[in-house]
């Protein structure tokens, strides 16, 4: 037991992710939690997209299954894991039942290298954007494959159609990561890197969100990054591969069950994964706001408290909404779930205000909080916009966001060559 | 509701009926141009169904549907209002271009022309170039099965320059066909295929001429007055139930 | 097979004459099930990659032969069925059907029962159209109309509900008038409905008018232009977006719409985009006419003297009413006996949906979706 403890202590005080430092046991464990954390996370937007799109849209969505309808994503995940698996008589087998493990594949891996802290990463690698971009544009692969092995006409135009926009969003995306990689190499040595952990601690070494980088140069590209990745992720204004009006849904139309839920699991987790690398490029990934200018330690432990408090929030809104539940003996049962639920989500809270692990865990906090920022936009695009036509969408990416990247990417070499210059005359 | 209904399954084409332009034109009063209230004032108004309402305001919450002088029988007595002739400049124009094949008639203040069906093409094309009736609203047909000439084609055409709306009707025989309007008016197209999926009549020249509304494999027309409605049905159940009728 | 030039020969149709590239044609098939085609409409699409080549309309999947039924119905029996065929402008064909078998029977409904049969079938437009617009906006992929026009469109199917009992087929009216007399506060409730309403109408503005996406898609996009219209017969807000000012409303008044002032919204383009604004600025102008007419409700009976057993006098009438989809006409022929003879609807979804040829020609798969969206079509008065 005391020998465990050690172990574990010896490992908090590394400075290194375990696939740096080499550790097996530790990699394991973090992916354990990673892939385990993104489950959960994917779960918590399933019910969150329905509550905020519900009451965008004035109704109150998933209310039935457990109080607020809290459980929803639950009993959909046991309605979708025994539906039966129905695989179209013409369809081509292997290409069928590979599709969705590709896309799912191309999802998760991606988080191998997404930073939730300075050592918070299942490892670091010194190609680590590249590792990202081109891990995730896999999954492309995997939609034309279910498209294709669908042996039927919606599902094709649909792959068509997601394939066509992957490829022409991804130089756009392309071009806005490489100026904001362009603006870590603005240090002494000169030199840049591709680290994902390199590329956030290169913002805490100069100072700035790279978004505030050059204003508004910085600004335009984490722009052009943040539609390219609507697109990128096929969510509205821009899913047209799965336009539910044209293509009934486009390259999963033949899809159900499981399979089905895995495509689902895919979409989520890429929404997320690509949020990360915003976050991570421009939006300083698990820095907290102000660490130059509010660096005082009393700042820091003000800032310490911010876990511990957004969970007595959440606990607090358990509560409030426990107290107005209907006082009818069949809602007794919901009621104290409610509170039931409030009472974890404070205990969670006051766990956070502990100060060894408040100081751990605030980098995944603010991480957290900035790529739950962007899921909030990607529920408020689907709530407003109405649907982009293919034509425009293609005008879009290859005549507005392609020269606008190259622009981009221009200038912030010109300036920051400047800037260089002016440093090392 | 009405005490004096039809069986529904009674065959429509039993009994005789008079037909719908040959009316029964006994002791009807002639009625006025416009085809509004008889002038005869011996009849008491409130036995005339077809007087307007000219009652005091009586209590709102009175049952309107029972009016306590409306006898069954009053509809019988009252005079029947007839189709009269109907003048006008572009009525005599055609008339006195095609003669007798043209009959102008007016009814409850809507006109239309009862036509010779060698006229047909013709006319509609004249009365589309030249008389700018440039909207087909509608074609379609009626039945009568005890009649020589069958069937009854309507055109029912609107000018929006005259803001006027006449109707063409022409009699065919069963198995006649009748040439298409499809190039005066594009819109008759699918007008033409229902009254073919309808009434079984063919138009020639027609770019499609098939069913519309059931699908292609159906077995006769139904709105032909024999035609009955249970046929299907009962054939239906012969078939795939073994049982003599679905009723 | 289609032949592209068929019987549209003399519109200019822009028919690419090769398909690029010397592909294959695509030919798919959209619906009879499918989330965008408004119910049981099927549409053989030829593609060429996305642009449309050409399409054939299958139909009659939801035929019930209403007018066959007709035949074999009283006049009075008869009536609750046509509230089935355009089912979300039920009072709009219930209205149609009444006057022209009044018509036949030489009546006319007294001042009070045409004041009510406006309010409702005015309020019917706003509803069919608010039906129109949350619908045609999801087909475009914005979700969220649809439910704050469902929101509204529930206030007026409660004053159905409390008017006749009935929210969707309403059987609202009777040959000869009304057969309820309004319950009491049906002014007061209409009033309380246009004031709620008034600003919703700039709230799916707001969401729509000026929604760049919004804009993009529907501009230019299903032109058709007025020439054409009248050649295939298109009525409704579909030819008035043309720019042809023709409403039966105006142009031949029916019930008492004479003694009310309203305007004729008109487009330019002729598009989806001018579609979607003139149907908007109709919901306004019905605003204006129930407005008048509740303010000038007259008092008196609400039937006009109508024999128990109709027997209307043997002879053919054609009447027609502007139905919230264009032109509603009845076509019905009596033989003096208690049925009518020959009952014909001629209804403004189906030859309105014979333009949907002509609009997407050389247009891509999204825009189907769109013009089926604009035409307004529902599949029931489609097939009757």
């Amino acid at each position: 037991m005391g020998q465990v403890v050690q172990y574990i202590r010896s490992y908090l005080s590394s400075d290194q992710t375990p696939g740096a430092a080499g550790n097996m046991f530790w990699a394991l464990v973090y992916i354990m939690l990673v892939f385990g954390g993104l489950s959960v996370a994917v779960i918590a937007m399933n019910w969150l997209e329905r509550k905020i799109l519900a009451h965008m849209q004035v109704r109150l969505g998933p209310m039935r299954v457990g109080p607020h309808g809290l459980l929803q994503p639950i009993a959909d995940a046991i309605k979708l894991l025994l539906k039966e698996d129905i695989m179209p008589a013409e369809a081509d087998g292997v290409v069928f039942w590979m599709a969705p493990f590709i896309v799912v594949l191309a999802a998760f891996t991606v988080f191998v290298v997404v930073p939730f802290g300075p050592t918070h990463a299942i490892t670091d690698m010194n190609i680590g954007i590249l590792f990202m971009l081109g891990v995730s544009s896999l999954s492309v692969l995997g939609i034309v494959m279910a498209g294709w092995a669908s042996n039927s006409h919606y599902p094709l135009i649909g792959a068509l159609r997601s394939s066509a926009q992957m490829v022409s969003y991804e130089v756009a995306m392309g071009l806005a990561v490489v100026s904001a990689i362009l603006m870590t190499s603005l240090n002494a040595e000169g030199t840049g890197t591709l680290s994902m952990i390199g590329i956030v601690q290169a913002q805490q070494a100069q100072g700035e969100w790279f978004i505030f980088k050059f204003f508004p140069l910085g600004l335009i590209a984490f722009f052009i990054f943040a539609v390219a990745m609507v697109a990128e992720t096929n969510r509205a204004p821009f899913d047209l591969a799965e336009a539910e009006s044209e293509l009934t849904a486009g390259f999963h139309t033949e899809y159900s069950g499981f399979r089905w839920s895995l495509f689902f699991l895919a979409e989520y987790s890429a929404m997320i994964a690509v949020s990360s690398i915003a976050v991570t490029l421009w939006l300083g990934g698990w820095l907290r706001p102000f660490p130059n200018l509010l660096n005082s330690s009393t700042w820091d432990l003000v800032f310490s408290l911010f876990p511990g408090v957004t969970f007595l929030l959440f606990a607090a809104m358990c509560f409030y909404n426990a107290v107005r539940m209907p006082k009818h003996p069949l809602f007794r049962i919901q009621t104290i779930g409610l509170a039931g639920f409030g009472v974890v989500l404070g205990l969670i809270g006051l766990v956070l205000f502990l100060p060894a692990v408040s100081m751990r865990v605030q980098d995944i906090f603010w991480f957290a909080a900035k790529v739950a920022g962007f899921m909030y936009l990607y529920i408020w695009y689907r709530g407003t916009f109405p649907r982009y036509r293919f034509d425009q969408l293609m005008q879009m990416g290859w005549k507005v966001l392609l020269p606008m990247g190259l622009g981009v990417l221009i200038l912030t070499a010109g300036v920051a060559l400047l800037q260089q210059r002016i440093w090392h005359p | 509701m009405p005490d004096e209904i039809k069986s529904p399954s009674a065959s429509p084409a039993g009994e005789p009926k008079p037909t719908a332009d040959q009316p029964a034109v006994s002791g009807g009063v002639k009625a006025a141009d416009s085809g509004s209230v008889p002038s005869d004032s011996t009849v008491p108004a409130a036995n005339a169904p077809s007087a307007k309402s000219e009652v005091p305001a009586k209590a709102a919450s009175a049952a309107p549907a029972t009016p306590p002088a409306a006898k069954p029988a009053a509809a019988a007595k009252a005079p029947v209002p007839t189709p009269v002739a109907w003048n006008s400049p572009m009525v005599a124009k055609l008339t006195s271009s095609y003669g007798s094949g043209i009959e102008p008639l007016t009814y409850a203040g809507q006109n239309y022309m009862v036509v010779d069906r060698s006229l047909i093409p013709e006319l509609l094309q004249v009365l589309r170039n030249e008389e700018g009736f440039d909207y087909c609203v509608d074609i379609t047909a009626v039945h009568y099965l005890q009649r020589e000439k069958q069937f009854d084609v309507i055109w029912v055409l609107y000018s929006f320059a005259r803001n006027e709306r006449i109707r063409v009707k022409t009699q065919i025989r069963d198995g006649e066909t009748l040439p298409t309007s499809v190039p005066i008016w594009t819109g008759a197209n699918w007008l033409e295929r229902e009254v073919y999926d309808m009434f079984g009549i063919k138009f020639d020249g027609h770019p499609d001429m098939k069913r519309i509304l059931l699908p292609d494999g159906w077995k006769g027309h139904p709105l032909r007055k024999d035609y009955g409605i249970l046929q299907q049905d009962n054939e239906w159940v012969q078939i795939n139930l073994g049982i003599e009728s679905g009723q | 097979m289609i032949d592209p030039n068929s019987s549209l020969s003399h519109l200019d149709l822009e028919t690419p004459e090769k398909p690029f590239l010397d592909a294959n044609e695509l030919v798919i098939n959209m619906g009879p099930q499918h989330p965008a085609t408004h119910g049981v409409l099927r549409v053989i699409l030829r593609l060429d990659g996305e642009k449309v080549l050409g399409l054939e309309c299958v139909i009659g999947y939801l035929h019930r032969g209403v007018e066959k039924i007709g035949e074999h119905r009283t006049y009075t029996m008869f009536n609750p069925y046509v509230d089935r065929m355009d089912y979300v402008a039920a009072v709009s064909n219930g209205l149609g059907y009444c006057e022209t078998v009044e018509k036949l029977l030489n009546v006319e409904a007294p001042p009070r029962a045409q004041h009510v049969r406006v309010i409702l079938t005015e309020l019917n437009r706003i509803a069919s159209h608010q039906l129109w617009l949350g619908t045609h906006a999801l087909d475009i992929g914005a979700i969220t109309p649809l439910f704050y026009t469902f929101r509204d469109r529930e206030e007026i199917l409660k004053i159905y509900e409390k008017y006749c009992g009935a929210r969707l087929t309403t059987h609202a009216f009777r040959i000869g008038g009304l057969q309820y007399e309004t319950y009491s506060g049906f002014e007061k409730e209409v009033k309380n409905f246009l004031t709620f309403f008034r600003p919703k109408i700039d709230e799916y503005e707001e969401l729509l008018t000026t929604n760049r996406i919004w804009v993009e898609r529907t501009k230019n996009v299903g032109i058709i232009s007025g020439k054409d219209c009248i050649a295939l017969g298109v009525t409704g807000p579909v030819l008035r977006a043309s720019g042809v000012k023709w409403d039966l409303r105006k142009a031949q008044p029916y019930a008492n719409y004479k003694n009310f002032d309203f305007d004729i919204p008109i487009g330019q383009n002729g598009d989806t985009y001018d579609r979607y604004l003139v149907r908007v600025a109709e919901m306004r102008q019905s605003v204006r006419i129930i407005e008048q007419a509740v303010e000038a409700l007259p008092e008196g009976p609400i039937m006009a003297k109508v024999p128990k057993v109709m027997k209307p006098a043997a002879g053919e009438v054609y009447h027609s009413i502007e139905a919230p989809k264009g032109e509603l006409g009845y076509f019905i022929v009596s033989d003096g006996s208690t049925q009518p003879y020959r009952v014909r609807v001629r209804p403004p979804s189906f030859v309105n949906l014979q333009a949907l040829d002509v609009m997407c020609r050389g247009q891509l798969v999204a825009d189907v979706i769109a013009v089926i969206g604009t035409l307004d079509i529902v599949l029931g008065e489609v097939d009757r």
